[in-house]
């Protein structure tokens, strides 16, 4: 059994991560190299990602903002199939690069149009607000979704801490960006390091999660450790990952897909189901970790959250702000 | 090379062109029913570039077969393997595209409708299936009797514009950035730019290899 309902189980205890934990007991007690190198690719590959680095389980509570009834995506799926570029362009590099990149110490700065600009070191960040957990569908450009429940606060709760002006219009998030950490960046020709924003609106919307785990436990850092952003009405690439400045500007800054291709990846990047991608489809998704003839699904306006954003873009023509 | 060679080579390859499909379905079967993760997290995905790149090798192995023989023309009897593999290209091609009319599409038509007229990976995806089809319709011994040598060849050429639309079909729709086409793409330009310098290079030496031996 893969699947168990969203609602009411703490994510700790739904079965494919505890099932994941027991597998790596038993390889750990049966002597993990001997056992490893006859159960094959598989195994090994589910091993991989906590190799890396051995989460730490993070107090959450509940949040109402919860998505529900939704099947959570398995752990081992939202751990080893990753786009993030820094670690590698397959989907299956991030996981076995995982173990180059040092989240610790891990400083972010916030700086430009505020009021109080910040140094943050991670650990206190992981203590300014209640950590909480937050089920969202996380929709990729490429067309495949999951359903992740992830473990932070509001971008909002540290926007307000420091105070920005009100010529601050937008908000940038800059990654880390560094080759002896990130091999994926000598492979990949994008402009690094990793640049995206937001428009203050959306930022300081409640959605919008700034983002230090999953299951409970810390990001593994294929998923962008030790902390993220998560917008789950945009296209996966939107949510920044390792990020080491936050930066209020006036102007719309420049995001790395953008730069790369600003015919397919729009600064806004809501999902949308009318709008395609020039390449392909938008209307429906692959759900991963479903049963194989169950996964195609149509995708929702604005990923399912049109309640909750729709307001934010009343009146623009969304064919034009892709 | 003796008759029986052949026969034990051709056995051996249909084995090698088989056997991918073979476990490509079995471990299918496995991911629908009791292992979802057989093929990985996302075995639609999998499945896809699985029969592309299959169909694309294939394609470039049987274009390989003609310059081969000419540089070494001890090796002339890769020409009974060439419509067999390029069969098996076919084969890989109609696999993929039945992943793409079934898991993709649905069976819509008006889905691919829209797919083929606005999507110009697909566009040259279909393209590629369309100009290989009347290859595989004519690969019988009776069709190149009744087409004639001649104009049998002439058809056949249809298989270098094949796997250029296979190639931009691939490289069209992974995203910018990602160069893992580049490979196939790197050896299918050898092989196109080999029959020219090999043309000019048999027409100074005099040799006794030309190219209307094969095609």
């Amino acid at each position: 059994m893969l699947f168990r309902k969203a609602n009411d189980i703490p994510s700790s205890e739904i079965t494919p991560h505890s099932a994941y934990l027991n597998r790596r007991a038993f390889l750990a007690s049966a002597g993990a190299a001997g056992v490893t190198a006859l159960a094959g690719n598989r195994l090994r590959k589910v091993l991989a990602p906590d190799a890396a680095k051995a989460a730490t389980k993070l107090d959450t509570v509940k949040s109402p903002l919860s998505t529900t009834g939704e099947e959570l995506t398995p752990y081992q799926y939202i751990t080893n199939y990753n786009n993030f570029y820094e670690l590698g362009p397959n989907k299956d590099d991030p996981a076995k690069n995982a173990k180059w990149l040092h989240t610790r110490p891990w400083v972010v700065t916030v700086e430009g149009l505020v009021k109080k600009p910040k140094t943050f070191d991670i650990d206190s960040l992981l203590k300014l607000h209640a950590q909480e957990e937050r089920v969202y569908r996380f929709r990729c450009v490429e067309a495949w979704s999951m359903v992740i429940p992830w473990v932070g606060y509001s971008l909002s709760e540290l926007i307000k801490q420091c105070e920005p002006l009100g010529s601050a219009k937008y908000v940038q998030f800059l990654s880390l960006a560094d080759p002896k950490q990130m091999p994926g960046i000598g492979q990949v020709m994008l402009n690094w390091p990793y640049s995206e924003g937001l428009r203050m609106d959306e930022a300081m919307h409640p959605l919008t999660l700034l983002t230090f785990g999953l299951y409970g436990e810390t990001l593994p850092n294929q998923d962008g450790a030790p902390i993220r952003v998560v917008v789950p009405w945009k296209y996966g690439f939107k949510s920044a990952k390792s990020i080491v400045k936050i930066r209020f500007v006036d102007k719309q800054p420049h995001t790395a897909w953008n730069d790369q291709a600003s015919n397919e990846y729009g600064f806004y990047s809501n999902v949308n189901p009318n709008v395609d991608h020039p390449r392909w489809s938008q209307k429906y998704e692959r759900r991963i970790g479903a049963p194989v003839f169950k996964q195609r699904r149509p995708t929702l306006m604005f990923n399912g959250y049109g309640d909750q954003v729709a307001s934010l873009y009343s009146g623009m023509d969304l064919r034009k702000y892709y | 090379m003796a008759n029986r060679w052949i026969v034990f080579l051709k056995v051996l390859a249909h084995a090698a062109c088989l056997a991918p499909v073979a476990w490509l379905v079995f471990q299918f079967w496995r991911v629908s029913t009791t292992v979802p993760d057989a093929l990985g997290p996302d075995p639609i995905s999998f499945i896809t570039f699985f029969t592309g790149k299959g169909t694309l090798r294939l394609l470039v192995i049987s274009l390989a077969i003609t310059p081969v023989r000419r540089v070494f023309p001890k090796l002339g009897w890769l020409i009974r393997f060439r419509r067999m593999l390029g069969l098996y290209a076919f084969f890989y091609a109609c696999l993929h595209l039945m992943i793409y009319i079934w898991l993709y599409s649905n069976f819509s038509w008006s889905a691919m409708v829209d797919d083929i007229s606005q999507r110009r990976f697909i566009t040259a995806g279909v393209t590629a299936w369309l100009l290989l089809l009347p290859l595989a319709l004519t690969s019988t011994t009776w069709s190149i009797r009744k087409l004639g040598g001649k104009r049998w060849r002439a058809l056949h050429r249809l298989v270098y514009l094949a796997a250029i639309a296979g190639v931009v079909h691939y490289w069209w729709g992974v995203k910018s950035g990602v160069r893992t086409p580049l490979a196939i793409t790197v050896v299918l330009g050898i092989l196109l730019a080999l029959r020219p310098v090999l043309d000019l290079f048999s027409r100074r030496s005099g040799a006794s290899v030309t190219s209307s031996a094969s095609g």
